[in-house]
Order: structure tokens, then sequence, then C-alpha cells
């Protein structure tokens, strides 16, 4: 494997790490601390938005992100052809 | 039956199902003792890292906890499954490739030097040890109220219990015990949450019955809101604008603590593949998250119960389990104005009742009226939760001594067999040493989560992160970093935190950010710390510069830890 295939390969591992990761930052530290209080001024159902996030909603939305990662590096694997046989 | 006998029954029951597991999954080399081999399917490795993850604290202490800090508590839930997002994306997989056993194995080679080796292996021994001695005093308090035995002999219970199937089985024996205790406690936490969910607001799912509505149509987030503001104790979900930073402090150094913490990044170790690797973080998570989003509601739930059943009701009309929980110290009223009747206000002066937050998870399914076998069940879930975190910081000690600091600094030549002698030897020792602290615990243990939450975020995270993801990161930058954090993060908790002697008050803190939140600057100042002095001092080697290239790319992971 050469080696511009190795740094394209790595470079779009670090395009989805920073994606993937603003959105970790947002959902805890931006919906969920950050901007709590103007979020909880909005109810859905008995909760208030901002203390949703920060008691329900961050832990979702990390459980998801992982497995989104985990699809697309699978993916990423394949396509650059440095999957494990 | 009594509560009494369904626990005798229930916990007898849990434990010989540890056994037997145990005696089926013993180990007999390094690498099954050390990696279980590394052919743990991610599934089971993801229950076995939930059931390391979640000690007694979070099973018992941190339902009661959120339930007095409402949105405070925020900080625990999110720190510590953030973390998790960290290690699958920034860690696990890496780590994985590199295949060997430990952390101070990645450090040591990443950064070429027996030094960084020995100072990853001492933080991992110091911050194992702090963590394991709660572990053994949570086990000691289980023991000592549930089967009424004196606190030393439920501590000497415990060690047996591990003793028997760390030493026997290695991470083999612990990785599976911990699945089954996995089972154990996660059923044990979620019973009685659905009761009392159904009880309260007729939703079975928890999650979604905490948003859900009274049998008087008001919504019960609000009930509880009015509740509290009623009594002095400020809104359950907002929070002081003072406090903003510190939830922002301590949050990020759980997340990052989590992601640094040596008995969790080992697990990682014990997979197949580097795909397995990310998939299981993913998994563990899940698992993680199945008790962690329960606990909010369990708390809302708990409150409220105890804020209607409590507040302004006469004395003598108080449930059982009042009276019984006052009799074990744990609740205690002072009728203060004399009327008879419980004031529960936020005001000190006024306040007629104390509560120890531990006993809202214990104390729930008697509050709730729960059948006699749930209560034993939640007693067998805290004992898990207790045992299965313990036995894994174990082997991070034994490994540690075993491996690290045996056969790759002391005697690189000894055989397998003499190895695997030692790590059983070390096992055993440090079961033991962990038993003895945790009966006469030292003074800090009340504080260990904060030091080792702490210590692990600014002396791990960010020397595994650059040797990942900067190349030119060298030895002497990962060493100054992470002596300089560590010491840093130490002196800070050590300063401002009473109970450990120090000297400091709240009004020094650095920013307003207290001692539990700490780790997060300490990070940093590694971080910082480390590129500077890096790009000031010749760039690693080259053939750690390939490495590092290699471990960016899955092709190739050899059966784990293939040396």
């Amino acid at each position: 494997m050469n080696n511009s295939t190795r740094q394209a390969y790595w470079k779009k591992n670090l395009q989805y790490l920073i994606v993937l990761l603003a959105i970790w930052f947002i959902v805890s530290f931006g919906c969920g601390i950050l901007f709590a209080d103007t979020l909880n001024t909005i109810k859905i159902g008995g909760f208030p938005l901002g203390f949703w996030f920060a008691q329900q909603g961050a832990i979702y939305v990390f459980v998801i992100l992982i497995f989104v990662y985990v699809v697309l590096m699978n993916r990423l694997d394949k396509a650059f052809d440095v999957d494990e046989q | 039956m009594s509560v009494q006998t369904w626990t005798f029954l229930i916990v007898g029951a849990t434990f010989l199902l540890y056994i037997a597991v145990a005696i089926w999954a013993r180990a007999g080399s390094t690498k099954e003792f050390y990696v279980a081999g590394g052919g743990v399917s991610p599934l089971a490795n993801g229950m076995a890292t939930a059931a390391d993850w979640m000690s007694a604290a979070s099973y018992l202490s941190m339902a009661g906890l959120i339930s007095f800090m409402g949105y405070g508590g925020s900080q625990y839930l999110m720190g510590w499954t953030g973390g998790y997002v960290l290690l699958a994306l920034l860690l696990a997989p890496y780590l994985r490739k590199f295949g060997k056993f430990t952390v101070p194995d990645f450090i040591g080679e990443r950064y070429y030097s027996s030094q960084a080796r020995l100072v990853a292996l001492i933080c991992a021994i110091f911050v194992s040890f702090t963590y394991v001695v709660g572990q053994m005093k949570g086990v000691g308090v289980a023991f000592a109220r549930f089967l009424e035995v004196p606190f030393s002999t439920g501590i000497l219970i415990g060690i047996a219990i591990v003793f028997f199937y760390a030493v026997l089985g290695g991470m083999k024996g612990i990785t599976y015990t911990q699945v089954a205790q996995y089972c154990v406690l996660i059923f044990a936490f979620t019973v009685p949450a659905i009761f009392i969910s159904l009880q309260m607001v007729g939703n079975p799912i928890p999650q979604i019955g905490m948003g859900g509505t009274l049998s008087d149509g008001t919504y019960l987030l609000d009930k509880l809101n009015l509740l509290s503001e009623d009594l002095g104790f400020g809104s359950y979900t907002t929070s002081g604008m003072d406090d903003r930073i510190n939830v922002f402090f301590i949050t990020a150094a759980l997340m990052l603590g989590t992601a640094g913490l040596p008995h969790v990044i080992v697990r990682f170790f014990t997979v197949p593949k580097v795909r397995d690797a990310r998939k299981s973080a993913g998994y563990a998570l899940l698992f993680i998250a199945i008790l962690y989003t329960t606990a909010p509601a369990v708390a809302a739930f708990a409150r409220t119960n105890l804020l209607q059943t409590v507040s302004n009701t006469e004395y003598t009309e108080m449930p059982s389990w009042f009276k019984k929980w006052e009799g074990a110290e744990l609740i205690s009223f002072d009728d203060k104005n004399g009327d008879g009747r419980i004031q529960y206000v936020a005001d000190k002066t006024a306040n007629e009742l104390t509560i120890d937050r531990d006993i809202m998870v214990l104390a729930n399914p008697e509050i709730a009226n729960l059948p006699a076998w749930v209560i034993a069940l939640v007693v067998a879930g805290g004992l898990a939760a207790a045992l299965s975190t313990a036995a894994g910081l174990l082997l991070v000690i034994a490994t540690s001594i075993s491996h690290d600091l045996l056969k790759n600094y002391l005697r690189p030549n000894i055989s397998e067999k003499g190895e695997l002698l030692a790590a059983r030897i070390a096992i055993a020792v440090a079961v033991v040493g962990a038993g003895l602290a945790g009966m006469n615990p030292p003074g800090f243990v009340a504080q260990v989560v904060a030091l080792a939450f702490g210590l692990a975020a600014s002396s791990f995270f960010p020397a595994i992160i650059l040797g990942i993801f900067d190349k030119r990161m060298n030895k002497e930058g990962a060493i100054s970093g992470m002596i300089v954090g560590i010491v840093f993060t130490t002196i800070y908790i050590w300063y401002f935190k009473p109970q450990l002697g120090g000297p400091g008050t709240p009004d020094g803190y650095w920013f307003g950010i207290r001692p539990e939140g700490i780790g997060t600057l300490g990070m940093f100042i590694n971080l910082i710390v480390a590129l500077v002095v890096s790009r000031m001092t010749a760039p690693p080697p080259e053939s750690v510069q390939q490495m590092v290239e290699e471990i960016r790319i899955p092709r190739g992971a050899g059966k784990a830890a293939a040396h």
C-alpha cells in the first residue's frame, strides 16, 4: 500500500472524527450544559428540553454516534482495502 | 418468605453462578490470564465492560445523588457515558491494532523508553488501587447491611469470592463472570424501576414515564419542581448560573478520565479484531446506557415519593421503611419545633430530617411497597456491581506487577509458566491488600473517585492520544507531559480537599473550578507541555514513526497479542 493512499485514508478518518466529535460536544456540553436554560423554555411532553438532553438525550446520541462510526469506518476500510480479512 | 430469607437465597444463587462460570473459564496461559486469549466476542466484551465499569457507586449511590441534586446530577450521567465516545473513536481501535497486553506496554513501546513505561506503570497501579479500595469498602457495607454480619466479615466474604475467580481465571474468568454479573445487576436495577414507573405514571418504561403525568393530571417533573421550590430546595430541572462552569469541568473530567482508566482500556485488548474493538465499545455504552437512563427516572420518582410522603406529616404515621432506616441511622428526625410533624426543608435551621443519599436505591422498593424478592434482588445487584468492578481493577494491578514490572523490567527471561504464577501471586496479594485497606480505609477513600478520574484524565489520556494522532510526539514530550499533568492535578486536589488535609478554601479555586473538575485543566496542561517539549527535542526514531503508521490501519492486526 503506497503512502498517498495511506494519507488519504487517514485524512478521511480524521474528517469523520471531527464531525462526530462536534456532534458529541454539541449535544452534551452545548444542549445539556451551556444552552440548557434556553432550551428549558421549550417543553416536550413533561420534559424541559435542556434537562432532557442532560439526563437522557445526550446519552442516546452517544450510543448512536458510536454505531454510526462503526458503520462509516467499516465502509472506509473496505473502500481503501485496509480491512481485516 | 421474609426479605432476609429471600436475600440469602438470591445472593447465594448468584454467587454459585459466578463460581461455576469461573471454574468453566479458568485460564491456562498468560495470554488467557491477561486478555482472555483475545477471543472474546464483541457482545460479551461489551457486557463485561459494562459490568466492569458500573461500580457500587453507579448502582447504589448515583440515583440517590441525582435525586438530591436534580439537574446538577447530570454531570455524572453525561460524564460517565460520554467518555465511551472518546474511547471508541480515539483509542480502542488503535490500541487493539497495537495488540499487546497493557497500557504501560503501549506507552513503553510508543515512547521507546523504559522510564515512560515505569511512569505509566506507577500511574496505573496508583489509579487502580485508590479505586479498588472504595469498591472493597462497598462490598463490606453491602454484606454488612443485608446479611447482618459485621463489616469486616462482609469484606472477608468479598475477598474470598473475588480471590477465587480472579486468581483462578484471570481475565478469562473475570470476563465471563462479569457477563453474568451484568445480567444480574441490570435486571435488579430495572425491575423495581418499571414497577415504580407503573405505579406513579402508569408507563412501564421509566425513561418515558419520567416525562409522564401523575394521577392528578400534572406532569411529574412539574409537580416535583413545585414541591422542591415550596420547600426551598430550588427547581429540580434547572441549575444555578454559578454552577454552570463546574458542571462543565466535572463532566469533562469524568469523560476524559473514563477514556484514560486502565481497567477500561484493557478490555479492548481482549477482542479478536480492530473492527470488534469499535463495535465492542458501542455495545458497552449501550449496556451502560440502559442503567444510566433509568437512574435519572428512578431519582425523580424517588424524590417525588419522598417529598410527598414525609412533608409535614405526623412522625407517628411514618411507614415501616422509615423506622427501619432510622434504626440503621441512615435517616434521622429531630423535632425542632415540637409539633410532632416532619418539616423537611432546605433551610438548615428549620430542617428536621436528615437522609443518607445512599439509601434511595435500596429503600426505593420498600417505599413503593414492592414484594420481598424484589428487595433481595436489589441487594444481589449491588453486590454484582461491586464485585465485578473490584475484580477488573485487581487484574490491572496484578498485570502491572507481573507483566510490566517483572517481565518487562526486572526479569525479562522469565518463562511463561513463571509469569503466570507471578500473575496469580500478584492478584492474590492485591486482593488481600485491597481488602485490608477497605476494612480500615485511609481518610482519602471517600474522595477516590475525584482522584482516580482526575489522575487518569491528566496522565494517560493525552499520552495515548498523542501517541496515535501525533507522529512527531517523542518520549521527552510524553514523559514531561504526564509528570506535569499528574503532579499538577494531585497537588490541586490535595490542596483544596480539606478531607485530605489540604489548607485551601473554596475562595482560592482557580476560575472557580472545584477539585473534582480539575483533571480537565490538568489534561490540557499535559497536552500543551507535551507538544511544546516534543517540538524542541529530537523527533522519535524512524521505527517508531513506522509503528504509528501501522497502528492507524486495521489490516494486519495479528490474533490478539501475538508477540
